[in-house]
């Protein structure tokens, strides 16, 4: 479970964040939604314990998140922003190196590695270096070494994105396989994800939470299309 | 440990996978030998030892090291991987000495790989071989220092190339402070305790004897104590500068 309660970020005096409370329980897909710059990634930041907030408290099962707890990290899975990846090392070899840093066990690191490279169709690139693939690729062994170590909490800044349709249909499928018993936070810029994928929306804009609900219930909140609530609901923010 | 141990195979790995390894390895050894033998005078001398041999490391380790040095944090940083390795169920101290041990155990290689001159000389002479493994240690040590500074200046930045200038121009001032030319403008107009303590703050200093044979057990503290600080600045940077 992640509880995120007043939630406050600045950056050289400009707030990034701004009164941010969310809870997002176990079994729940959350759809992190917003326009670019809205604080997205900031916030997911600060759930993994990169960056420290400037006030405001973050807990996961109930280890509240200060100075970077080392505890807390064991239990998440996090693709950052861009997926950035040590480019000079084969898939193979990221995979096992992230795998042996998560502490998967010895005798069961052959086999969450089989696992996520079929989970996520890698075996054409498992001895290619990391830079030479392409950028679907990419963000696949990204997703890859986030789920490898089968983490409670899993955070995914744009998992889909570069991915072709196929490609991002295939990741859906395994958010949902995957999403039972684990709590997850997503952001996307691609309205039809929420809708395929998650449990629940929340949209947040200029750092602001501005919606909280179900996908159904973000559909239903206006006329017109996803696109049409999401630009009515972000745009009035701050004017 | 069992961090350190996996982030230290990680970097080792990943300098014989790109050609830095390589390119490093053939540079050092070139410069190295073509040093000694052209500039150092070694047949020359006619004396079997590896003086002329040690004499260049400090002035070789002054561009070579921070060449390995300057891409430890400011890549990381450049490409974003730092997101990732400090979200990882790790402490930033297991990455900084982590990383710090893979260069240091790289630059030990290239040293190792110097053996053929330890060879020539054992095969011309009979040289004192306890004071060559002084020198070798001397030099090790000596290496330490300046990728510990390296390290360090590399996590101000996420640009290698100022990471690298930064890194010169640090270790440049360690070396100097023991040189004469230093030490006499000083000389002038300190007492000699100031001008000592000056002395000892240097590379030189604290090489030279090692070089020459003579085990001090100050010159280990010394050069332990330097890793040490730039080390835990290091870490510090690393902390405060990681988001932004």
């Amino acid at each position: 479970m992640i509880e995120i309660k007043n939630l406050h970020k600045k950056y050289n005096g400009i707030t990034v964040v701004d009164n941010l409370s969310l809870t997002v329980n176990k079994g729940e897909v959350l759809g992190f939604l917003g326009p670019n710059g809205a604080g997205k990634s900031t916030t997911m930041k600060m759930i993994t314990g990169f960056i420290e907030p400037t006030s405001g408290e973050i807990k996961i099962k109930d280890y509240l998140i200060t100075n970077l707890s080392y505890e807390v990290k064991k239990y998440i899975g996090y693709l950052p922003e861009g997926a950035p990846m040590y480019g000079e090392m084969t898939t193979y070899d990221f995979l096992l190196f992230i795998a042996k840093i998560r502490g998967v066990e010895k005798n069961n690191i052959n086999n969450s590695i089989d696992s996520v490279i079929s989970d996520l169709s890698l075996q054409d690139v498992i001895y290619k270096r990391i830079e030479h693939l392409s950028k679907g690729f990419k963000r696949r062994v990204g997703i890859a070494q986030a789920i490898i170590h089968d983490p409670e909490i899993l955070i995914m800044d744009e998992p889909t994105d570069g991915l072709d349709p196929n490609q991002k249909y295939d990741v859906r499928e395994l958010i949902k396989k995957i999403s039972k018993d684990k709590t997850i936070i997503v952001s996307t810029h691609i309205l039809e994800e929420v809708e395929a994928v998650c449990t629940r929306a929340a949209i947040i804009a200029k750092g602001k939470l501005l919606f909280d609900d179900t996908p159904i219930a973000l559909k239903n909140s206006g006329s017109g299309s996803l696109d049409d609530i999401f630009r009515e609901i972000t745009l009035g923010v701050g004017n | 440990m069992k961090n350190i141990s996996i982030i230290f195979s990680r970097e080792l790995l990943s300098y014989f996978s790109t050609p830095i390894a390589y390119v490093f390895l053939v540079i050092f050894l070139l410069l190295s030998g073509s040093f000694t033998f052209y500039m150092g005078n070694f047949f020359e001398r006619g004396q079997a030892d590896l003086l002329p041999f040690f004499g260049f490391h400090p002035w070789l380790y002054l561009f070579l090291v921070p060449a390995i040095s300057m891409k430890l944090w400011a890549e990381e940083r450049k490409s974003g991987t730092i997101e990732l390795i400090l979200t990882l169920p790790v402490k930033v101290i297991e990455v900084v000495i982590g990383k710090y041990l893979a260069a240091w155990f790289f630059i030990a290689l290239a040293l190792l790989l110097t053996f053929p001159i330890w060879i020539t000389v054992n095969y011309l002479g009979s040289p004192d071989n306890g004071a060559i493994l002084s020198g070798y240690l001397g030099s090790l040590l000596m290496s330490g220092g300046f990728l510990a500074i390296g390290s360090c200046m590399s996590s101000v930045t996420q640009n290698q190339v100022i990471a690298f200038i930064i890194s010169v121009v640090v270790c440049f001032l360690f070396l100097l402070s023991g040189t004469n030319l230093v030490l006499d403008f000083f000389n002038a107009w300190l007492p000699q305790e100031a001008v000592d303590a000056i002395a000892s703050l240097s590379f030189l200093s604290h090489f030279t004897s090692l070089s020459k044979g003579v085990i001090d057990i100050r010159d280990f503290i010394y050069y332990f104590s330097l890793i040490g600080v730039f080390l835990y600045i290091n870490i510090e940077l690393v902390n405060i500068k990681k988001g932004g």
